[in-house]
């Protein structure tokens, strides 16, 4: 499993930009956590969409699951979590140091396994739709959870949840890492990594050639013999796996959770994850992690300079890259320099060819 | 149970419901037939229902009486719905479904912070000034402003399939919709088809916009409630059955008030979704046994 | 390869170009203006109020800077508010909040509109220990959480209605029945704010033993309070309670009037930013409103004069009665003024602390914070839809009309 040049040159440049970026761009510390956030979602969502072709909108269950079941096990491991969420409490609870440091590795664990759980119970059934239904279903999926996490009492409901604080002493946030910002900073990067260099790892064995049997031709790759739901599933779960830690994660960078809009945004991360993957070029390990990369980059922009137009801006960027971009910058990168991927061509034998043009 | 207590309700639910359910129906009618035709999900169906309706609103603002801007939205939208057929949606049209979902999202997004420049953010409506109706000894009440929306959605309704079934552009629809390129062959145009299809599902959204306007409140960005109605009403109906999405449509109105009352108003949402998941599946499963899959 | 070098090497510099672009003011006092910074909901379902409370912060900046600005140590400086668009979004709101405080150097921040977006915010500004005085952010739930740099100098959320509740007692007891035979019926959104006004509400509604026949809980994109109403049409309720922000109020007294529901006395929040008494052809008339503030309250200052002279100004500059979410902004910049002339310097702790030794008198009534950052001086009003005017109905006190009670059926309209 070697690295060629390319992917060794792109791995050094994150790897870089991890580790000194928090010094370089302190003020940016959780712009780039989110960063590498948004590549995770893009990268498991990559892994539906990209290499399945199962278009899917409901990863953000997964997400959202995640960041409550974490801040629920973060705040019942100590005191009971019906009062800390009761509205209009008139009790304030603190964690002291060991508490919060035992609960939060429990909580980011189960954070990944339940909603990987869950993945596997429904993934049979959910999986089975095909094409658009699939997508609508998994749409329904992701608003049904926000819905009724709204009505969750036990959760905050409507009134959200707020994630227990970084211990303090005295007044100033006790130093692991470097304070809060960068500890959970550094388990976003760590998190990014670990996502990669499995899917890596994934995408190398036969289970990624399977993948790719699934979205070229179901139906052959049944007819060859291959359980493909077993497959499909098993992708789901280990999306559902990353997704949970990273709602973990990102649910104590917030410090609230709201459930239609921190927790199952679907309208706003469940699509940002499927617009990175589409414009970074869905399929390939890291067209995700560019696509992701741009987007925010892009998405910041707008905040800051188009106040007002930030949202026709991104809408007609969307447009744009859904357009213009179909196959993502690794697609069209690919078109126009195929020798960068390995292909080689026979550039007379492809200027000989002639495309009819139709209207189809 | 208050429906046990109070048995005229369930008339009441069933009334209120259909006629909710019919302003959702008729923006379904728009989605079939874009989807039916072009095999694309606009995802700015509610924002063309709420720009619909807006329009109406400054109709009413300039002092008309907003019923008189039914027929201006209507040719106002379809105006709009061209450009945006002919700037955007025409190159999306042979691409893969899922793009145009996208495409539309950031269609739709655009329009609502336009909407938002353009008419301020303040929660709107029109007064139709109509008054209601008691009936069986004031047990049963009706708005007649509702029941006007109903009346003009089946009226609408019923046009569109006349139309489709009687007229040269509906008979074109509706060959393109079977077989594009038999179509062609046959010498219809189908990028005028398309157009048109598009331009006609934003009429139709901005005469349901109009009703929205009048029977309950604007803002700009509560369009997507009628999106995912659309979207819910055409998936139940099934691809292709027009008159279906009537039914569908009055159908699951009348489950949402229902469930108002029984389960409660805050899991209306969250019961419609549920449902629509276990409708899929449901129907997945009993293809998946034929070895079939839903197309 | 060396093509996907280029590749990230463009991406790399056009980040740092960006970043080094966006570095536009690293001060918290940019020579003599003292930048806040807020997040406020200009688009989104908050937006009506967003743009309220917007306007009342440019308001009060606008007559503070004009009146002399604010004068520490000798010096003079100006305000100036920095703003991003939270979308009605509470992620958005803590995520630009963070921005505001890390990117653009803000040391003092104001408060984004409506709880649910508060709480959000309220861990950031905590987080870096900047002092933020919010004006929209209601919920009992900000005051529950030990935070030492949040003001607010609004009233509690669970203060809204009560005195609703009370004047229903009343009314019940003046007419020769006891305050147990009311029955009640309520619809509350499901949201921080909401659900706080509903134990206010509920708290009395115990106290005095009432019946609660309707508990409907309105969810979140409400178009449509049908099926409640039919259910108030048929149970018969002496008191209604809706809270749903402004689009529940215009909702609610819309549908009321569609269906040509009875009800003796209703209670909503949000009316004025709704405006109910201008917008629904008299449909408004006779329902009872919390309100923060209102005009016609005899409290005064030297910035602004008295209530109806802020009315007057705000209404010549942006063509409308200011509701209380713009009242109680402007009054947020007045805290702030007082505060930093009292410390005598712009070091942010010192600020904090002189917050929350605040003890004055605005013309959005009188300010003064407790242990938790509560401003508990100043009381809540009602007042009632009066032939399309707002008129103060409770507290006696402060009472420029009677209540009309009961409400006259739609029949006899």
């Amino acid at each position: 499993m070697g690295f060629d040049k390319k992917e060794l040159s792109g791995i050094t440049f994150l790897l870089l930009l991890g580790v000194f970026a928090p010094f370089l761009f302190p003020s940016y510390r959780i712009q780039i956590s989110e960063l590498w956030l948004f590549m995770v979602y893009a990268s498991t969502w990559n892994i539906q969409g990209g290499k399945m072709g199962y278009n899917t909108f409901g990863n953000i269950m997964f997400f959202g699951l995640g960041m409550y079941i974490c801040a629920s096990t973060q705040i019942a491991y100590s005191f009971p979590l019906a009062e800390w969420t009761a509205a209009g409490g008139v009790k304030t609870f603190v964690h002291t140091v060991e508490q919060y440091f035992t609960a939060l590795p429990i909580g980011m664990i189960l954070a990944g396994l339940i909603p990987a759980a869950i993945a596997g119970a429904l993934g049979s059934l959910i999986l089975g739709l095909r094409g658009h239904y699939f997508a609508i279903c998994t749409l329904g999926i992701g608003i049904a959870a926000g819905e009724f996490a709204t009505s969750m009492k036990i959760w905050g409901g409507g009134q959200g949840m707020t994630v227990p604080v970084w211990p303090k002493v005295d007044g100033q946030e006790i130093d692991v890492l470097g304070g809060s910002v960068n500890f959970f900073y550094t388990l976003t990067f760590i998190l990014f990594f670990c996502t990669y260099f499995f899917l890596r790892w994934l995408f190398s064995t036969r289970f990624g050639l399977i993948l790719t049997a699934i979205r070229d031709n179901e139906d052959k790759a049944e007819a060859m013999g291959i359980p493909t739901m077993r497959y499909k599933v098993t992708g789901w779960v280990v999306s559902a796996f990353f997704m949970g830690i990273a709602g973990a994660i990102y649910g104590n960078i917030n410090g609230y959770i709201e459930p239609t809009e921190v927790a199952f945004a679907g309208a706003t991360v469940g699509v940002y994850m499927v617009l990175m993957a589409i414009l970074g070029g869905k399929g390939t390990l890291w067209g995700p992690i560019i696509g992701a990369i741009i987007f925010q980059v892009f998405k910041e922009f707008f905040w800051t300079y188009f106040l007002g137009w930030q949202r026709v801006a991104l809408g007609f960027l969307i447009v744009i890259i859904v357009v213009f971009f179909p196959e993502g910058i690794m697609g069209w990168l690919r078109r126009i320099k195929p020798e960068l991927f390995g292909e080689v061509v026979d550039r007379k034998a492809r200027l000989a060819q002639v495309t009819i043009k139709t209207n189809d | 149970m208050i429906l046990l207590q109070a048995p005229f309700l369930n008339l009441q639910a069933l009334l209120d419901g259909i006629m909710v359910g019919a302003i959702f129906a008729l923006a379904a009618y728009g989605m079939a037939l874009v989807w039916g035709v072009m095999n694309i999900i606009n995802v700015a169906q509610g924002e063309f229902v709420i720009l619909g309706g807006y329009i109406t609103f400054a109709v009413f603002k300039a002092g008309i009486h907003p019923v008189l801007g039914m027929p201006v939205s209507f040719f106002v939208l379809f105006i709009l719905g061209y450009l945006i057929y002919r700037l955007i949606i025409f190159r999306v049209v042979d691409k893969d479904m899922f793009i145009s979902i996208l495409a539309t999202f950031g269609i739709s997004i655009m329009i609502q912070q336009i909407m938002n420049m353009i008419f301020g953010s303040q929660v709107e409506t029109a007064l139709s000034g109509f008054g209601t109706v008691f009936l069986f000894n004031g047990n049963i009440t009706i708005a007649l402003i509702k029941l006007f929306s109903f009346v003009v959605c089946i009226i609408g309704a019923l046009s569109i399939i006349y139309f489709m079934k009687v007229s040269k552009m509906g008979r074109a629809i509706r060959a393109t919709a079977q077989n594009a390129r038999a179509a062609r062959i046959l010498g219809v145009d189908t990028e005028k088809v398309y157009a048109y299809t598009y331009a006609l599902n934003a009429a139709i959204c901005g005469l349901a916009g109009s009703l929205v306007a009048m029977t309950y409140t604007l803002h700009p960005y509560i369009g997507l409630p009628y999106t995912v109605r659309s979207f819910m009403i055409v998936i139940v109906a099934g691809i292709g059955n027009i008159p279906g999405v009537l039914a569908s449509g009055l159908g699951l109105g009348a489950v949402e008030e229902f469930s108002s009352y029984l389960i409660g108003t805050e899991f209306r949402i969250g019961i419609v979704f549920l449902l629509l998941v276990v409708i899929l599946v449901y129907r997945s499963k009993r293809l998946a046994k034929k070895r079939e899959y839903l197309k | 390869m060396k093509k996907i070098n280029k590749l990230f090497l463009s991406i790399i510099s056009s980040f740092l170009l960006l970043i080094a672009s966006s570095v536009s003011s690293f001060a918290k006092v940019d020579g003599d203006t003292i930048v806040l910074g807020a997040a406020v909901s200009l688009t989104g379902k908050y937006a009506t109020n967003g743009e309220h409370t917007q306007r009342g912060y440019d308001l009060a900046v606008k007559v503070i800077n004009e009146k002399g600005g604010i004068t520490i140590n000798g010096k003079k400086y100006k305000f100036a508010v920095k703003y991003y668009d939270d979308e009605s979004d509470s992620n958005k709101a803590a995520t630009l909040a963070q921005r505001l405080i890390e990117q653009d150097g803000v040391q003092y921040m104001l408060g984004p509109y409506g709880s649910g977006i508060t709480i959000a915010v309220a861990p950031v500004t905590e987080k870096f220990q900047i002092p933020m005085i919010e004006a929209n952010g209601a919920s009992r739930a900000l005051f529950t959480k030990g935070y030492k740099y949040l003001f607010a100098v609004l009233n509690s959320a669970d203060q809204y209605l009560n005195s609703a509740v009370d004047l229903m007692a009343e009314q019940a007891v003046a007419e020769g029945r006891k305050a147990s035979d009311v029955k009640v019926a309520m619809a509350f959104e499901q949201d921080a704010f909401s659900l706080d006004v509903k134990l206010g509400v509920m708290d009395r509604v115990q106290a005095h033993n009432m019946k609660v026949v309707i508990d409907d809980a309105l969810p979140k994109e409400l178009n449509d309070m049908t099926a409640t109403l039919q259910k108030v049409k048929a149970l018969k309720p002496d008191l209604l309670i809706v809270s749903g922000h402004s689009k529940g109020a215009m909702t609610g007294v819309k549908q009321i009037t569609d269906l040509k529901v009875d009800v003796p006395l209703t209670a909503m929040t949000h009316c004025d930013a709704a405006a109910i008494n201008k917008n629904l052809g008299g449909g408004g008339d006779y329902v009872l409103c919390a309100a923060q503030w209102h005009k016609s309250l005899a409290y005064s200052d030297d910035h602004f004069g008295s209530g109806k002279d802020y009315a007057k100004l705000f209404e010549s500059i942006y063509g409308y009665d200011p509701p209380y979410q713009a009242a109680e902004s402007s009054a947020a910049l007045l805290v702030w003024k007082d505060a930093f002339e009292r410390a005598g310097t712009t070091d942010k702790e010192k600020v904090r602390d002189a917050i929350s030794a605040t003890d004055m008198m605005t013309f959005y009534g009188p300010v003064k914070f407790n242990p938790q950052g509560q401003n508990t001086s100043k009381p809540m009003v009602l007042f009632q839809v009066q032939d399309g005017k707002n008129n103060v109905v409770a507290p006696t006190k402060w009472a420029e009309a009677k209540l009309i009670y009961p409400t006259p059926k739609w029949s006899e309209r």
